[in-house]
């Protein structure tokens, strides 16, 4: 329990100075340390699976995040806050702290999943039937790729039209221009 | 001389290849041990990413162009999705696993029907795109050639 205790800290400690720092490249760098720790706790949460996706993305992720911003140089935030827009915030953050709050009340003890709860639950089929009906001993495996393949084929159509997205907005001069000019 | 110094170039040159075969062995064994397209593309694509901090962006577009890089992203999704629609022609369901007693027997490397091929079509699809991004955001400039500036 102790560790997972010093690892919260460790990421409160992270984002505290991500949102406090002035420069933009120790900003993201210390996005980068609140995804490790994340993926830390997956990793003693006895979750591997997710362990791995979060820290190589992890990593990936602060490696894009870096290029992008040394390529447009904003390293220093600059200009006063208004006071209607602190006391916006203000409010909304004390609503889902309380609305938080409430929430955590209804969730079951920390490590004891949910089915162990709810008698009926979908997850207690994926455990006791699905080394038989999918044939893969990784039960991750089998959930993401054949009892609920729908969610992975919508989130690689998101990745997909993400990347198009990117290509076409990011190149290098709009096709248009380069027609005006020849 | 283009990229970071000597001492980066050679490392990286020793360790690519181990950091492109974890990723096609955490692809492959997707469905028996933790890990598998997503996790696997993304290793795979950061294979490239490193070689083109090494090396600079020029070396890594000579051996995976642009082009070649959408058409390997194109080609994961078109798998995924036919995967799903030959599922909807041989069992009646979009996306049963209709190969699942065919071959092999639970706990081998050839076992589990439909699944390692999607992680197969997942793993390309993931690491063509996120190779992508990267080579997409180190071509992008800001425009200064319109004489504006702020």
């Amino acid at each position: 329990m102790a560790e997972f205790y010093i690892l919260l800290l460790f990421m409160i400690i992270a984002a505290i100075i991500a949102v406090e720092t002035t420069n933009l490249l120790s900003a993201v760098i210390c996005v980068g340390a609140i995804g490790f720790g994340g993926s830390l706790m997956f990793l003693f949460l006895r979750a591997p699976d997710i362990a791995i996706t979060q820290i190589v993305v992890e990593v990936l992720g602060l490696i894009i995040l870096i290029r992008a911003t040394i390529a447009r140089d904003l390293t220093f935030i600059s200009g006063d806050r208004e006071f209607f827009a602190v006391v916006v915030s203000v409010v909304i953050i004390f609503v889902v702290l309380l609305a938080g709050i409430r929430a955590f009340e209804t969730l079951p003890d920390f490590g004891t999943p949910i089915f162990t709860k709810v008698p009926g639950a979908a997850s207690q089929t994926y455990i006791s039937e699905g080394l038989a009906k999918t044939g893969a001993a990784n039960l991750v495996a089998s959930v993401v790729l054949d009892f609920r393949a729908y969610d992975t084929l919508g989130e690689a159509t998101v990745l997909f039209t993400s990347i198009i997205g990117a290509t076409v907005i990011l190149r290098r001069k709009p096709k248009k221009l380069l027609e005006d000019l020849d | 001389m283009k990229g970071m110094t000597i001492i980066v170039k050679t490392v990286s040159s020793w360790v690519k290849i181990l950091i492109f075969l974890f990723g096609i062995y955490i692809i492959i064994s997707g469905h028996l041990t933790p890990g598998g397209g997503f996790a696997g593309g993304i290793i795979i694509a950061s294979s490239y990413v490193l070689l083109m901090l090494a090396f600079g962006r020029e070396f890594v577009e000579e051996n995976l162009s642009l082009p070649l890089a959408s058409k390997l992203d194109c080609l994961g999704a078109f798998a995924f999705a036919m995967i799903a629609l030959l599922g909807f022609v041989f069992g009646g369901t979009f996306f049963v696993n209709f190969l699942v007693e065919k071959y092999g027997q639970p706990l081998e490397l050839l076992s589990a029907g439909t699944i390692p091929l999607s992680n197969i079509a997942i793993g390309v699809k993931v690491g063509a795109s996120l190779f992508l991004v990267v080579l997409t955001l180190s071509m992008f400039r800001p425009d200064t050639s319109s004489g504006k500036k702020e």
